[in-house]
């Protein structure tokens, strides 16, 4: 329950870390948070030669609203997100979902990169971010990328990222005025990994009928699943009960979950369907309020 | 693999020290710095008895490298009671409404409800809000029950 030796750099700006990152490639891991690596580490489950600690590289920790989008550095810890006036009025979807992410004290300390960088499928930011058309900026020595979730995630603990690469910054797009938000999930106890859950966001016409759907699903596959289908039999029908109903069924009829001792994969899939129904119930009745 | 020279101030007190990189903050406070009261559980950031503050805000502390702490101001337990022994109020109330049994979770209850019970609002303060904020933190004896009301007594005495 002791993590392996390993080499230690903690510098203190993006181009040192690059530098960093470009020498030792594979051999280095970057350390963040530090709420999911380092319990990988004490459980032995990582043995890094080295950790690169980008805690001092406080260029990364800003939070910044401008020209519709929310910049999100890095380095900004979960609760910095949580407590955000300013962020919880433009995409107040990331507070609703940040509040499910552990503990006071692993938000206290975890980030906002370090959770997509670790791309847990049961981890509520990513899916937020998911869900919300996040962009992902992406630094290394030879250059800068910009990559949508459904290119960063690729599998299970598994992001895009090459070794000598960096997550700088997330952008989120602020959604248009009158958009309807829910995030949902279960979880045995609160704060556990939870079993399922869903983020949606919504726009109802003046006529009643969807204008824009955005579904996002948690826990449901080895990455964050978007919900492509339930988007589409929402769009331009009439929003409500039926069409809910239609759209959870559709987004988890090609599911498979993964079966534990938490719950069994159809248990699971049924569970993602009630969540998602309650999510887009929620969402289309704050998007009724907002117009 | 390289130590590194480290100044980490915990209660006031700086503790100098050359360490591998590896060494966990709980450690520190419990090998080097000699403070006993930080109690190591699970360590892999579930249990919450190792709960410190760093910079006044609740960390689990086996998630830390030493390392990562210089420069940083830390409170533990012992920070609590005054010197000449009087606890504080959040400890009072603990004492009183038997809030503890065998006391091994103690000190990171006590680290993690210390901010909470000075800044919650108390017309905010039910029951829901009480047993979230203590979540984070596992007890295997008191089923919690009084340990929520322990916080309530605080909160009244503190912001009272």
């Amino acid at each position: 329950m002791k993590p392996p030796p390993f080499e230690y750099d903690d510098p203190s700006s993006v181009d040192e870390t690059l530098g960093l990152l470009a020498e030792h490639g594979d051999a280095a891991k970057v350390l963040a948070g530090g709420q999911s690596l380092v319990p990988l580490l004490n459980f032995r489950l990582a043995r890094p030669d080295r950790l690169v600690d980008i805690n001092k590289v406080t260029e990364l920790d800003y939070l910044t609203l401008e020209n519709g989008s929310l910049r999100i550095g890095a380095l900004v810890r979960q609760s910095r997100l949580e407590r955000s006036e300013d962020a919880a009025r433009a995409v107040p979807l990331l507070r609703e979902a940040v509040r499910f992410v552990g503990h006071v004290q692993i938000r206290n300390r975890g980030t906002v990169g370090g959770s997509v960088a670790h791309a847990d499928p049961a981890a509520e930011l990513p899916v937020a971010l998911a869900a919300l058309g996040a962009r992902f900026r992406v630094r290394s020595a030879r250059g800068e990328r910009t990559l949508a979730a459904e290119e960063m995630f690729v599998t299970h603990l598994t992001t895009a990222l090459e070794p000598d690469e960096l997550l700088t910054e997330i952008e989120v797009p602020v959604p248009a005025v009158g958009t309807g938000y829910a995030f949902v999930e279960f979880a045995r106890r609160l704060g556990d990994f939870a079993l399922g859950g869903a983020a949606v966001l919504i726009r109802v016409a003046g006529d009643g009928s969807c204008e824009n759907a955005s579904v996002a699903l948690l826990a449901a596959g080895p990455t964050p699943v978007r919900a492509s289908r339930a988007e589409e039999l929402l769009l331009g029908r009439a929003f409500g009960d039926a069409s809910a109903r239609d759209a959870a069924q559709a987004a988890v009829a090609d599911l498979q979950p993964t079966t534990d001792i938490h719950g069994s994969s159809e248990y699971r899939r049924d569970l993602i369907e009630a969540l998602l129904r309650r999510a887009l119930a929620k969402a289309g009745e704050r998007a009724k309020e907002a117009t | 693999m390289t130590k590194k020279e480290v100044a980490i101030e915990i209660n006031g007190n700086v503790f100098r020290r050359e360490v591998e990189p590896r060494l966990l903050l709980s450690d520190f406070i419990r090998h080097e710095a000699r403070l006993t009261g930080t109690h190591v559980g699970c360590e892999h950031g579930v249990c919450g008895a190792c709960t410190v503050q760093l910079d006044g805000e609740p960390v689990r502390s086996c998630l830390l490298f030493a390392v990562q702490a210089g420069g940083h101001s830390l409170r533990t337990v012992e920070a609590l009671a005054t010197a000449d022994g009087e606890l504080h109020p959040l400890q009072q109330a603990f004492h009183e409404t038997h809030a503890l049994q065998c006391g091994f979770c103690t000190s990171g209850f006590l680290m993690t409800l210390e901010p909470f019970v000075r800044d919650v609002d108390p017309a905010e303060l039910d029951d829901a809000t009480i047993r979230e904020a203590l979540a984070g933190n596992l007890c295997r004896c008191t089923g919690y029950q009084n340990i929520v009301k322990a916080v309530r007594l605080a909160t009244e005495r503190i912001q009272g």
